[in-house]
């Protein structure tokens, strides 16, 4: 309450995407210019305090579960971790839904095309074993387990997916997201299905279309690099084309 | 003017490459066209290679020359990215293939003029 | 749409050129030297079986190179899908190995044993 009091004279003007069908714009809202505020802290005061009509997705708040990524004056970035102070210029922002990603309304994005690349990208375990076989034994020194724990952390915000031009211009591109986990479970020697996944990233919309801009590695949140995991994609299946020339 | 998620140094690397890339595609057929003329019609293209002594032309040369080196030193860049170990030192990379490019080139337009 | 094939021709065409780019520069830094000249080149190249292999074969490999590059940019920039996309790339092809194949030839054995 005191803190309100302080600031109340301060306002600054946020533009927020609105869209509900066909009418997507940009909608300018006059809210309280806080000291210390997320651009989290400014969508939640103009849903609850301006236009309650506003979607928008959050979770955790803390910075741990990816769900509140939007873009914040044109970057793909986790909207509970940037501080308004340090992206605001001329008392401007502009808050929009991640790019790349089809808008179900304003601020929401539907997921759904990220995670079926994922899929798609056999991106996912493929068990070889059962709960009656031993458990395999993996010490933290390998080098195949340091690799795939370097690209373990992706918690499937699809910052990275809204980063990349590649995505962007080519529909059938599978994005780093996919592509990073894939190559983690390549370095995975519990999975059994490294010739099902070597053919799904050497396909149409596999890794080879990775031009290593690196916005990928610039946004990530968790400071994952996919321009790495997708490099070491480039040499298995490359690898893979010499086995079978044998 | 750029695209605020597209204002970081590898993003220009790329942009580099693209752009060298196209530049030398478009200027191929125009380069084997004059050179096909070397025995079809070796007159018409000493009048022309007469023609590129202009100190214009030599900058354009410059120009051409820089595309490339620098399509050539970025594109062994992107190998190593892909090819042996990761590097930490991208920026360090992308900074070199651009300095060894206007070096080459420089060198090239100086011992032209 | 670069799959693992398209990939492969590029990269190893790339490595394929990379000293005959160096090579290409090291020339054109000695030969622009004093201006250059019809009788200054062919005095080099002609009836030269060496830089004919060496023209010829940065010749094949550019245009194979070229033609994938462009066939990356036509794609991701000007929308270019299909049949089009696959009727560009071919035709990129022809047209750089056609007036490349001529320009070595021109150069080295045109006009040779005549």
């Amino acid at each position: 309450m005191a803190n309100e009091t302080q600031t109340m004279t301060q306002t600054m003007t946020v533009s927020i995407w609105r869209e509900n069908g066909d009418d997507g714009r940009f909608e300018k809202y006059e809210v309280p210019a806080r000291e210390n505020q997320t651009v989290l802290d400014v969508v939640a005061y103009v849903q609850q305090h301006i236009d309650p009509t506003l979607s928008y997705r959050f979770a955790c708040r803390v910075g741990m579960c990816g769900s509140c990524a939007m873009m914040v004056n044109g970057s793909p970035r986790w909207t509970c971790r940037t501080h308004v102070s340090k992206v605001v210029a001329d008392d401007q922002l502009e808050v929009a839904p991640l790019r790349n990603l089809p808008v179900i309304k304003d601020l929401a994005t539907d997921m759904d095309p990220f995670f079926e690349k994922w899929v798609a990208a056999e991106a996912v375990f493929h068990p070889s074993k059962t709960r009656h076989d031993p458990m395999a034994a993996i010490t933290p020194d390998d080098p195949m387990r340091i690799a795939a724990s370097e690209a373990i952390e992706c918690i499937n915000c699809a910052v990275c997916y809204a980063a990349c031009d590649v995505v962007e211009s080519n529909p059938d591109y599978f994005g780093p997201a996919a592509l990073n986990r894939s190559w983690s479970l390549v370095n995975d020697i519990r999975d059994d299905g490294q010739d099902v996944r070597l053919a799904a990233v050497g396909s149409n919309g596999g890794c080879h279309n990775c031009h290593s801009q690196q916005g990928c590695v610039q946004y990530c949140p968790n400071e994952l690099n996919p321009t790495l995991s997708i490099a070491g994609l480039k040499r298995e299946t490359t690898k893979a084309l010499f086995r079978r020339s044998r | 003017m750029i695209r605020p998620h597209r204002t970081h140094p590898l993003w220009f690397a790329f942009l580099l490459h693209r752009l060298s890339g196209l530049g030398l595609a478009l200027f191929l057929p125009i380069h084997f066209y004059m050179l096909s003329l070397a025995i079809s019609a070796p007159a018409r293209l000493d009048g022309f290679l007469r023609f590129t002594d202009l100190t214009i032309v030599k900058l354009a040369e410059y120009g051409l020359v820089f595309l490339l080196a620098a399509h050539l030193f970025g594109g062994l860049r992107l190998m190593a990215l892909e090819f042996l170990p990761w590097s930490p030192h991208q920026k360090t990379m992308a900074a070199l293939a651009v300095a060894f490019a206007f070096l080459v080139s420089t060198l090239f337009f100086l011992k032209a003029i | 749409m670069l799959d693992l094939r398209l990939y492969m021709l590029q990269r190893l065409t790339a490595l394929i050129m990379a000293p005959l780019v160096i090579g290409h520069i090291a020339v054109m830094i000695y030969a622009v030297q004093g201006g250059l000249t019809v009788d200054e080149i062919l005095a080099r190249t002609q009836g030269s079986v060496a830089w004919f292999l060496f023209y010829g074969s940065f010749v094949v490999a550019v245009s194979i190179h070229g033609s994938i590059g462009l066939r990356v940019i036509s794609f991701e920039w000007f929308g270019l899908n299909g049949r089009a996309l696959q009727l560009f790339s071919w035709a990129v092809f022809a047209l750089l190995f056609g007036l490349g194949a001529k320009a070595v030839y021109a150069v080295t054995f045109a006009g040779v044993g005549l």
